[in-house]
């Protein structure tokens, strides 16, 4: 291997101007991508992996500069390079991944004609005359089916999968030297994700190009990558090969880091960094003693949830009468399940996206109508109760919710403790200002929320304080059943930890059901005594958590479970 | 409970809502000076308001057919009409009217325009379709030409004028208004709202509402000058306030007939006047903006 590496960061510090003065997003960091490797770059949200690579693209907006440090770029320096050497860089020797696939494609534009437009401007290979065997080519490239039909397709008519290869078409079409993509699965579900990364370690092996993958997720890392950076606000804290880095890191930061990924045979508590691990007792097992004959909480049956068809294929078959419609007239989002959930016992929904576990989780929550079903809950008949109806009734306040996204679920104009007081003011016994506010203070101290943290707005919280309060809104009323859909997503590996703790925590000592929705098994088994595996709205797996985890029998289970990437960790 | 540790989180210091609400406009004011100078017009405007008419050399409707068509003085800064009557006085004193009638009529488009609104955008179904179509057919009609027709027919008065402006303006409320609600309708805290045990009418009133009060206040600001405008427009052909009152409109429309005869200062000052509370208007609208707009708290 040559001596001169492809990137070179040296002591490279972005700061950003700002009404508070200047901040520093990144101090010193030093990074280097030889030629065809693959290196990570983890950190979790703030760590400025992000504004890293922003700055060897240069494309840092404009309130952010490279204060320190060079940037070189196979022999060119990118701090002093002109704007038209930069444009010639970016695209067809640098390209980018993005996060969010259907934000990086234009909406209005035929996939085809966006790859054509990289190729035009970078190569001038794809000629009008080709036909667009150039951007058909680029689209079987990363294996999407039927390109030649594809070509024609806009993004809104592509899974999210399908756009990110996309994506992946566009930045590679033009054969760049260094790919850096930047979470490029995140928000996509675990076989998709498997798919992605394949392909992209692939095609970039094939062509022998570097790749820098930016991410969060530590498993991820060490699946596809050669060589780990480790960031923590702004500073590069550790730097290594992928395997040695688990097998024995060095940093601290890092030590935590891995502690908090949820892995298989660790439970919630090995979770935490080692000190307050080590001195919170193990909580009470989940004492799910259904004793025979008792009524579950919550029994539902054969529960179905339909969605009138409105697409132009229905309407124009009915308009002509000539073809029958191919699909029937109704979409199936839930079809006729049924599970039950006991007192103090929490259940896990597990499914990718559009597998309907969201909306079984609003019809049980009564936000929505079910089309058909049985839905019991602690002996009483609540699914012929209409959503509107059921706000003020006195069940309301039995089952809670906690929201995935936790800062969509506050209210930007109240406080903390308004937010939290809320369901109190609406549904609760307890008035008079003091002793709302006393009430709240006994919330806030049971999640673990600082008082002085009341009185702030949510833009004035992080990630892990919203959540908390959300939790605490949640257990205001002493809900026998809260359901939490995917309350850790949102969240940093580290804040999930704590916050996975905290809510088992909080089940023992108050004895509620949960009805955890997620996609993520391995957090799911973490938390939930029994495990319902969902897919195209029926059930196809459930059992226990530990008996569908190691021995699924369903394949779509079997699926799930290997797409997962786990760290080769071993923390002793 | 000593199981979980209260983590340690970063937080932004700890600021109260009024005092970051002050700091933000002392921020906006400092960085955009076409904001400071709208925000100082204000103040001019809202003053010659309160106190003009107890403050001004003459008598605003005393008429001095000895002192009449007067060119500007030490005596009479803005010079007399043709009743002799100064025209200083006039335009100091019609402040209060116009400002009056431009608020009154925002307010209450605000009201009927922007409840209308984010109750269409909140139900949706028939409320919408209904919301719609009033503002589709308030539409129709070329503005000005509406607004004369409502005070021809209900009459010549100061109500009819602010509820005809109010009425012309509707669409412009309730379509931002119906937006605004629409993308909040199944927001995170909306649901929450619902769990919580909150009526439709209440998550709408208490929880969308204040919400959407941001993009609400520029819009009435931004209108305000169109209100005023509009009711010295009504005023100007003679369809509103009745002379002798002191009013812009009335003021540049019997001033328009000596400008030929080279009495320009008669409708020059009122027409100044007017178009410097709509300037100000208009600019406060687009510091309002900056205000409120969360992508300028970097």
């Amino acid at each position: 291997m040559t001596a001169q590496p492809l990137l070179e960061v040296q002591d490279l510090t972005v700061e950003f101007t700002t009404r508070r003065g200047i901040v520093k997003a990144v101090q010193h960091v030093n990074i280097s991508v030889a030629r065809g490797e693959t290196l990570a770059i983890v950190g979790e949200s703030g760590s400025g992996k992000s504004v890293t690579s922003y700055a060897v693209m240069r494309i840092l907006d404009r309130a952010g500069r490279i204060a320190e440090g060079s940037v070189m770029f196979s022999g060119i320096d990118v701090k002093a390079a002109t704007e038209g050497q930069m444009r010639d860089l970016r695209g067809r020797e640098v390209s980018m991944i993005f996060q969010n696939p259907r934000a990086a494609l234009n909406p209005i534009r035929k996939v085809g004609d966006q790859i054509e437009d990289v190729l035009r401007t970078h190569v001038q290979q794809a000629m009008v005359s080709d036909h667009g065997e150039k951007a058909i080519e680029a689209l079987e490239q990363v294996k999407i089916a039927r390109p030649r039909e594809r070509y024609h397709a806009y993004p809104f008519e592509l899974s999210g999968g399908m756009c990110q290869r996309v994506v992946i078409a566009l930045a590679l079409a033009c054969n760049p030297q260094l790919l850096i993509a930047d979470e490029p699965t995140t928000g996509l579900d675990v076989t998709t994700q498997k798919a992605v990364m394949d392909l992209i370690v692939e095609l970039t092996k094939r062509k022998a190009m570097s790749t820098i993958l930016i991410t969060h997720d530590l498993g991820l890392a060490a699946a596809y990558c050669d060589r780990v950076v480790v960031m923590e606000k702004g500073r590069v804290v550790e730097t290594a090969k992928a395997a040695d880095i688990f097998a024995n890191p060095q940093h601290p930061y890092t030590k935590k880091l891995m502690r908090a990924t949820p892995r298989l045979g660790v439970s919630l508590r090995d979770l935490l960094p080692e000190e307050e691990g080590a001195a919170s007792a193990e909580p009470a097992p989940a004492v799910a003693a259904i004793a025979e004959g008792q009524q579950p909480l919550l029994l539902i049956e054969k529960l179905v949830k339909e969605y009138p068809r409105q697409g132009a294929t229905a309407t124009l078959g009915k308009l002509f009468g000539r073809k029958p419609p191919v699909e029937p007239d109704v979409f199936r989002a839930v079809d006729g399940i049924s599970f039950s959930i006991g007192h103090g016992e929490s259940v896990g929904l597990v499914g990718e996206s559009g597998c309907g576990k969201s909306t079984t989780s609003m019809m049980v929550m009564r936000l929505l109508d079910q089309t058909s079903g049985l839905i019991q809950f602690d002996g009483e008949d609540i699914g012929g109760i209409q959503p509107a109806a059921f706000a003020r009734l006195p069940q309301r306040s039995r089952i809670q919710m906690v929201f995935q996204d936790p800062t969509d679920s506050l209210n930007p104009r109240f406080t903390a403790a308004r937010a939290i007081v809320d369901p109190i003011m609406q549904l609760g016994d307890i008035r008079g200002r003091d002793a709302l506010r006393a009430r709240c203070e006994e919330l806030a101290t049971m999640v673990g929320l600082p008082h002085n943290l009341l009185d702030r707005f949510p833009h004035q919280l992080s990630g892990g304080q919203k959540a908390r309060v959300g939790i605490a809104r949640a257990i205001a009323l002493h809900p026998k059943l809260v359901v939490l859909d995917e309350p850790t997503a949102a969240l940093d590996v580290s804040v999930q930890a704590v916050v996975l703790n905290l809510l088992q925590d909080l089940k023992a000592r108050l004895g509620m059901s949960y009805l955890f929705v997620s996609h993520d098994l391995n957090v799911v088994r973490l938390l939930c005594d029994r495990v319902i595996v969902m897919r195209t709205g029926r059930i196809v797996e459930e059992g226990s958590s530990e008996q569908v985890l190691s021995d699924p029998q369903d394949s779509y289970t079997k699926e799930l479970l290997t797409a997962i990437p786990h760290p080769p960790l071993q923390i002793h | 409970m000593s199981t979980v540790a209260p983590a340690v989180e970063p937080g932004p210091a700890r600021t109260s809502g009024l005092v970051a609400i002050l700091e933000q406009t002392r921020y906006v004011l400092g960085e955009n000076k076409v904001t400071g100078f709208s925000f100082a017009l204000l103040i001019v405007i809202l003053l010659a308001a309160i106190f003009g008419p107890y403050t001004v050399p003459y008598d605003p409707l005393a008429s001095d057919t000895a002192a009449a068509l007067k060119a500007p003085s030490a005596a009479h800064w803005f010079g007399t009409d043709q009743l002799g009557r100064d025209i200083f006085s006039r335009v100091v004193v019609a402040t209060r009217l116009d400002t009056f009638i431009a608020v009154a009529s925002v307010v209450l488009v605000f009201l009927m325009g922007g409840l209308a609104g984010i109750a269409a955008g909140y139900f949706g179904g028939w409320t919408d379709r209904i919301v719609g179509r009033i503002a589709d057919t308030i539409m129709a009609f070329p503005l000005f030409v509406l607004a004369m027709g409502i005070v021809a027919a209900l009459g010549n008065t100061v109500q009819n004028i602010i509820l005809a402006t109010a009425i012309v303006n509707f669409p412009l409320y309730a379509r931002v208004a119906r937006a605004e609600a629409n993308v909040r309708r199944n927001a995170g805290f909306v649901q929450a709202a619902r769990l919580s045990g909150n009526g439709e009418f209440r998550i709408l009133l208490v929880h969308i509402l204040p919400n959407i009060m941001p993009i609400m206040i520029v819009q009435m600001s931004l209108t305000m000058g169109y209100a005023i405008l509009n009711a010295a427009g009504l005023s100007f052909i003679g369809l509103g306030v009745r002379p002798p009152t002191a009013e812009w409109g009335i003021m540049v429309a019997e001033g328009a007939g000596f400008m030929v005869s080279g009495e320009w200062w008669i409708a020059l000052f009122p027409g100044l006047a007017l178009m410097i509370a709509v300037f100000c208007f208009n600019l406060l609208g687009d510091g309002l903006r900056d205000i409120v707009d969360p992508q300028r708290r970097t």
